[in-house]
């Protein structure tokens, strides 16, 4: 009998732990399954253009040539510049939050962060064409301008929106994200090392540089997952970037971005290599996320594991 | 440390007070600089989204470019249907998906699970618009609300897999170990011990969820596509209040921009209201971070 109650309770394990496998099997799934379909869908623009797409500028829906290169470029600088901005800024939060302020005043503002990085995209956007966007035309720009002007980056007329403009909104959407990370691994660094510090004789930043430098590897990986984001991001870069195909040196230009293009030109996509094309931005745009996400996963987990 | 070298502490000491001034004050900078957009984002919006908020906005259709007034009433019922559709897909997912990875862990299977959720929520929200596309879009031949709630369903998991996970594992393993014990087997154990315990964490996960899935903007524009009309049919195209929003934005006119940043301060608050609501329930448990 004894058998006969171990057996029936094991039954019910099995079948328990099976269905839930099953639905963590859909998420592994389903990343795959995103991969496949893409990648049919865009055959018809691969087979057509090959690797040629990457790195051709022509994107002319009506003579049918399609090349990514344009996007790629306005993705990339947006997103790297955003990067450089927001990088040095998160780490400062992060060790503001951290290390430098008591408990009561921490609370309240990391709750705020948490909403800025709540935010929908489409209000940035919306707010970054009302409100900062003319910011920029009017004090940044021509400050830039007259400081820099020498540079080829401020150089041209100044419209508001353009990369510069996208890649600050973009700074300001990742700095959440990366400061958060950075404050897990630095909780993740033990405190003793800290105190240790402080016995040799060492000031609170001479303390905090050796935290960040053990840490380094999270904070790159909160860093690259900064970037995976910015990468990804649509509607709001689609609101400021300005939306022209074209690759100039000055950061006050219009550009545009792989996403944005999706956005902009999908639902209203004239012929079938058109969407092809635009998918296989998609696809692109994909792959890159994947890799930059699986790295940056990567680095985080082997700090925060050691915890 | 050579004797040389704790000879010459006492001489940079009054340079490293300086450098450690400098770079404590360049962090406390940072923290405002971090805090300055959002404060200024959040005032503008419900500062413009108030003034244009009216019982219209909440009862009536849009009305067509010229005349004032009218508003957002059908796209807040579509963005309603539309979440609804992605929480009946993603909600259960992303749940029994999470008691998978906290449970059996010991599994090299579980660690897999974790990763790929990890990197899930990296993915583009327009890439899973372009995949609900090619999935539903193409084989029924029309723009539909089922697949723009498909594919808000999908952007759901990892957010509720996440917290599920995280909300199980703070459940007391001696809690585990009374009601097997007491010889409850282990999946009722699951169930109705560990998942009852954490179930307050979990609802606001799917708050959170929600709320995420509420702003989502990208991956509806090629799948709901948006409606200027009454739509309650899940396989036509329907309208939301991000797309209403995007759509008003860059629309040259003053009115419409007036109603944009009234749908923009309802997502604000809703945000805002929720994030309220995890931080009350999960207070320290949770980083927070996802």
């Amino acid at each position: 009998m004894v058998k006969e109650i171990k057996s029936r309770k094991k039954l019910g394990d099995i079948i328990f732990e099976n269905i839930t496998l099953i639905f963590a099997f859909i998420i592994v799934g389903l990343v795959f399954y995103i991969a496949y379909e893409m990648f049919i869908d865009s055959s018809e623009s691969r087979d057509r253009f090959g690797f040629g797409f990457i790195f051709s500028s022509d994107w002319n829906p009506v003579k049918e040539e399609f090349g990514a290169l344009p996007f790629v470029f306005g993705t990339i600088v947006s997103s790297m510049l955003a990067l450089l901005i927001s990088l040095p800024i998160s780490i400062g939060v992060a060790i503001f939050l951290s290390e430098i302020v008591h408990k009561s005043v921490r609370t309240p503002i990391s709750f705020l962060i948490e909403i800025l990085a709540a935010i929908p995209s489409i209000i940035y956007g919306f707010w970054g064409i009302f409100v900062f966007a003319p910011f920029m035309r009017n004090t940044v720009q021509p400050m830039l301008q007259s400081t820099f002007g020498f540079l080829p980056f401020f150089k041209g007329s100044m419209y508001g929106t353009g990369l510069l403009t996208a890649s600050i909104i973009l700074a300001i959407m990742i700095t959440p994200i990366i400061s958060a990370i950075t404050r897990d691994v630095l909780k993740a660094i033990p405190v003793s090392q800290r105190d240790a510090a402080y016995a040799l004789g060492a000031t609170k930043w001479e303390a905090i540089k050796m935290a960040l430098l053990n840490a380094r590897s999270g904070i790159l990986g909160g860093a690259v997952l900064g970037l995976g984001r910015a990468i990804g991001e649509t509607m709001a870069v689609t609101m400021v970037i300005g939306n022209k195909a074209q690759i100039k040196a000055s950061l006050f230009e219009p550009a545009y971005s792989m996403a944005s293009v999706i956005a902009n030109e999908f639902a209203e996509a004239s012929g079938s290599l058109h969407i092809s094309s635009l998918i296989e931005v998609g696809l692109i745009l994909f792959g890159v996320t994947f890799i930059i996400n699986s790295m940056a996963r990567l680095l985080i987990y082997s700090v925060t594991r050691k915890a | 440390m050579t004797a040389e070298s704790i000879q010459k502490i006492p001489k940079n000491l009054r340079r490293r007070k300086i450098t450690n001034s400098v770079m404590i004050s360049l962090c406390v900078v940072a923290g405002i600089i971090t805090i300055l957009p959002l404060i200024y984002i959040f005032f503008y919006t419900t500062q413009s989204g108030l003034s244009a908020l009216n019982a219209d906005f909440f009862t009536q259709l849009p009305k067509p470019v010229g005349e004032v007034g009218g508003g957002m009433a059908n796209a807040i019922v579509g963005s309603i249907i539309l979440i609804g559709i992605g929480g009946l897909m993603g909600i259960p997912v992303g749940i029994l998906a999470g008691i998978y990875i906290s449970e059996y862990s010991k599994n090299i299977f579980a660690t897999i699970v974790k990763f790929t959720t990890d990197v899930l929520s990296g993915v583009p929200s327009i890439v899973v618009g372009i995949f609900a596309y090619g999935v539903i879009v193409i084989p029924m031949q029309r723009f539909s609300a089922l697949a723009g709630g498909f594919a808000l369903g999908i952007l759901m998991i990892p957010t509720v897999t996440k917290i599920t996970e995280e909300m199980l594992r703070l459940v007391p393993q001696s809690l585990r170990e009374a009601s097997l014990a007491l010889g409850v087997s282990r999946w009722k154990t699951t169930l109705r011990i560990v998942l009852k315990t954490a179930s307050a964490g979990i609802i606001t996960g799917v708050l959170l969820a929600i709320a995420r899935a509420a702003g989502e903007t990208a991956p509806l524009l090629f799948t709901a596509f948006g409606n200027s009309f009454w739509q309650t049919n899940i396989d036509g195209p329907m309208a939301a209040l991000p797309l209403q929003i995007f759509v008003y934005a860059i629309s040259p006119y003053d009115d419409w921009h007036r109603q944009a940043w009234a749908g923009a301060f309802v997502l604000i608050f809703l945000v805002f209201i929720v994030n309220l609501i995890v931080r009350f329930v999960t207070r320290n448990k949770y980083s927070g971070n996802l």
